[in-house]
């Protein structure tokens, strides 16, 4: 007992101080990638080394325009653009706070003249030399979902969820769901719970089922073998609800979309809030993207 | 010709032929089918080889039909034997070695829904990997299956096996659980608080990530290998990227070859002081679960400071590391290493102080050393129950045949060995780090990347923070991936669980559970 005492003297208080947008990622984390438009060309070398559809070009000939879109919600933050990029342009500098209430939020597009961009030494042409983008669900399309059916009504909880958010904001009640992630993301929702993050000191408490939550936090591309026990949790839980979708596969199916076992995307199996792109996000990314559903913290970028 | 296949063929004659050697140590000879069972036992009894894994192979495209792969270690030397087997279309494909092989139990059956290939004779021939909602007829790791559509649901239904009798209940948990981890359905049937049988249903997390690997270029299979089973992203990289390797004959620099023991290292420590905490936290000992929260914490930051990522994702590439520690990241790793030692020290010392802590772990969930190893258990799990095994140690991959350390073993085979193992292991990965950051030469970190070899196969083996994880990878004529096995450790130690259990308590499951430390996604690919 008197060791126990002594060692959590000497620990003393963990000092947690996450303040959204003003917080700074320990020394050292990379976090997403920034593109400086005043040093990109747009010659599409990054998209040639993204493993995922995060990076994407598309030249329209009429419009004399190529446009290079990166989408933080199909990013697997690999960092393997980085070095691919002849003209230094891209960045990686701990950015983290990037959830956002809807996909389109997360994407940031670059236009190029096409006609200056074709004289780039290292310009690529699409067609040739990246396989076709695999069709993008950028848009929810849960009422297309197997288990559409079983999707409770949520009119009413809809019209009152603006109101109560005001009320939630002091207490929220979590349960997270595991739809087929890695367990990336778990290792950083667990940290949530430890003295350093302690999320209880926000009010945020996660809670055993989902008849007790306010807030589902779904994790995972959504495996064929998981959207039922989602779609069954997500009926459970009392209305008025939230969902938000963490982690990259859990916002667009991220590096697994395109499989046979994965349905690619939260939003395709529930209605979804507020998106938390990142592999797996830091714990400060979550609490954020549950400040943006509790409307708390804005979106990034205003 | 290994001295292996000449005493096979001395025993089979003809029905052992077309040895060849593959990439790096390993070699592979086919064996007539009808042979098969009797082959698996020679290597076993007489020859004394360890049974690994099995992977499936459609190589209709080029002639070879459905071929199955056993895959053999040497118990002494460095070498891995694969037997070849040609697996028909009909009823019965092939021979089943489940009552020699216990442990191929899952595979064969893992086998039997991806492929369509029946094993006859299995004792347990219920559906594995895909659930009762998959169409008959459709076999995902077939070439002629069309990844990327959509398969349509069928109504079907999943036997459990019953336990009956005055007094016996049912409990159903999963695959959504109370607390914030994977998923994966749990059936305990129990008379009072006494576990009489415990089934275990997972792959609800499959998410044909071996399908997906096929003709993808070597960066993108490492990105996906990354994600197998998020907490040991280093090991199953380290795995995959040593087969890549063999594939296309790179050598990967010395500095590489250590940067990446320090990072296979890194991903020990957090993950063994995580699984600590996690059990004192089942326990309910908070004390010692906080603090263990914060040292884990304190490794992830550490990860982060030398690779910009915290679960030390991207850094392993083809031919080397993705990107050199910064300058004063290794003296920082010295320093920082050390005071967590220290304060890891501590904060053990206290908990084993603990007469309370220890009365839940001490017996608890024995698993005896004949079920750990008919069951092809592995790592810390096996260790703790007698079976002296590490991979690095027993085949060193990368530095460690350079290395000194210990292999910590115990006999008992409950809870309370299998965190003393890996307090053990964490003392020796501290050393390791030491060992191999002070002695860090200066050079380059990146060989050129070559082309894979094509019609080739490669085995690379890691030995992650739970145990044995092997990649198996095979190019067609182009030199593109046409096939990837992953044999995770979780794989090979989720049905460990089942006996673990037996005549425990069912509070005591989550103790159980934790102490095993099992991937759900690794295990469910």
């Amino acid at each position: 007992m008197l060791r126990i005492l002594k060692k959590n003297f000497q620990s003393g208080r963990p000092a947690p101080s996450y303040c959204p947008g003003q917080t700074e990622a320990p020394l050292g984390f990379a976090g997403a990638p920034e593109i400086d438009a005043a040093k990109c060309t747009g010659c599409g070398q990054c998209v040639a080394a993204c493993p995922t559809d995060a990076l994407s070009v598309s030249d329209d000939q009429k419009e004399n325009r190529r446009t290079l879109v990166l989408d933080y919600g199909d990013c697997i933050f690999c960092g393997l653009c980085g070095p691919a990029c002849p003209y230094e342009a891209i960045s990686f500098r701990g950015k983290f706070e990037l959830a956002a209430p809807s996909r389109d939020a997360l994407a940031r597009p670059f236009e190029f003249r096409l006609s200056e961009t074709v004289k780039d030494p290292r310009f690529v042409a699409p067609e040739k030399n990246f396989p076709p983008a695999a069709a993008r669900a950028r848009h929810p399309n849960y009422e297309q979902g197997d288990f559409a059916d079983r999707l409770p009504l949520e009119d009413l909880g809809r019209k009152l969820k603006d109101k109560i958010g005001a009320l939630f904001g002091r207490s929220l009640h979590v349960r997270e769901v595991d739809a087929g992630s890695c367990n990336g993301c778990e290792v950083e929702i667990t940290n949530l719970s430890t003295p350093l993050y302690d999320a209880e000191r926000y009010g945020i408490h996660f809670v055993a089922s989902p008849r007790h939550a306010d807030l589902l936090l779904v994790t995972g591309p959504v495996t064929r073998q998981m959207e039922l026990a989602l779609v069954k949790t997500y009926a459970a839980m009392p209305s008025p609800k939230s969902v938000v979708a963490c982690g990259g596969c859990a916002v667009s199916g991220g590096i697994f979309r395109g499989s046979y076992a994965v349905s690619g995307g939260v939003d395709q199996a529930v209605p979804v809030d507020v998106y938390i792109p990142g592999c797996p996000p830091r714990p400060e990314a979550i609490l954020y993207g549950i400040f943006v559903a509790l409307g708390k913290a804005g979106a990034p970028g205003n | 010709m290994t001295p292996e296949i000449e005493r096979l063929k001395q025993q089979f004659g003809k029905s052992v032929y077309g040895e060849r050697a593959e990439t790096g140590r390993l070699t592979s000879v086919s064996v007539a089918p009808e042979v098969l069972p009797a082959a698996a036992e020679f290597m076993a009894r007489v020859l004394e080889m360890r049974f690994l894994f099995l992977a499936g192979f459609d190589e209709r495209k080029s002639g070879g039909g459905f071929r199955l792969r056993y895959a053999f270690a040497h118990p002494r030397e460095d070498r891995f034997l694969a037997l070849a087997v040609q697996a028909g279309e009909t009823e019965a494909s092939f021979p089943s070695v489940v009552s020699l092989y216990p442990q191929a139990n899952w595979q064969e059956r893992e086998i039997q829904d991806l492929f369509g290939l029946k094993p006859s004779g299995h004792p347990d021939p219920r559906r594995l990997v895909l659930h009762e909602d998959w169409p008959a007829g459709q076999y995902p790791l077939r070439k002629d299956f069309p990844n990327g559509v959509k398969v349509p649901r069928r109504q079907g239904d999943y036997p459990f096996e019953r336990v009956e009798g005055a007094g016996v209940f049912e409990i159903p948990v999963g695959p959504v659980h109370a607390g914030v981890i994977e998923p994966g359905h749990f059936r305990f049937s129990s008379a009072g608080e006494s576990i009489l049988k415990l089934e275990i249903r997972l792959f609800y997390t499959h998410k044909g990530i071996e399908k997906l690997g096929e003709g993808k270029s070597p960066r993108e299979i490492l990105c996906l290998a990354e994600r197998v089973s998020g907490d040991n992203s280093v090991s199953h990289a380290a795995a995959c990227a040593q087969a890549l390797e063999a594939l296309s004959g790179t050598t990967v620099p010395e500095r590489a070859l250590r940067l990446r023991v320090i990072l296979l290292e890194l991903e020990r420590l957090y993950n063994h002081v995580a699984d600590i905490s996690g059990v004192v936290l089942d326990v309910a000992f908070s004390f010692g679960a906080a603090q263990l929260a914060a040292v884990k914490e304190r490794l992830l930051r550490l990860n982060e400071r030398l690779t910009g990522q915290r679960l030390l994702r991207s850094m392993i590439v083809p031919g080397g590391v993705h990107k050199d520690f910064a300058a004063g990241a290794l003296d920082h790793l010295l320093r920082e290493t050390e005071a967590i030692k220290k304060d890891f020290e501590q904060i053990v010392h206290i908990i084993w102080n603990s007469s309370s802590f220890l009365d839940r772990v001490e017996e608890t969930g024995i698993i005896r050393r004949e079920i750990a190893e008919a069951l092809g258990g592995t790592g810390p799990a096996a260790r703790a129950s007698g079976v002296d095994r590490d991979l690095r140690r027993d085949h060193p991959y990368g530095v460690y045949s350079q290395l000194f350390f210990m292999v910590p073993v115990f006999a008992e085979g409950d809870v309370e060995s299998r965190l003393k193992v890996r307090i053990q292991e964490i003392y020796e990965s501290f050393k390791l780090i030491h060992e191999v950051a002070a002695g860090l030469a200066p050079g380059p970190c990146l060989a050129v990347p070559r082309p894979l070899a094509p019609m080739a196969h490669a085995l690379g083996g890691v030995e992650s923070p739970r145990g044995e994880c092997f990649h198996w990878l095979s190019t067609d004529r182009e030199g593109k991936i046409s096939r990837w096995k992953i044999q995770s450790p979780s794989f090979a130690n989720w049905p460990l669980i089942e006996y673990a259990v037996l005549e425990n308590i069912v509070p005591d499951f989550p103790v159980i559970n934790k102490s095993l430390n099992l991937s759900y996604s690794g295990n469910d690919r």
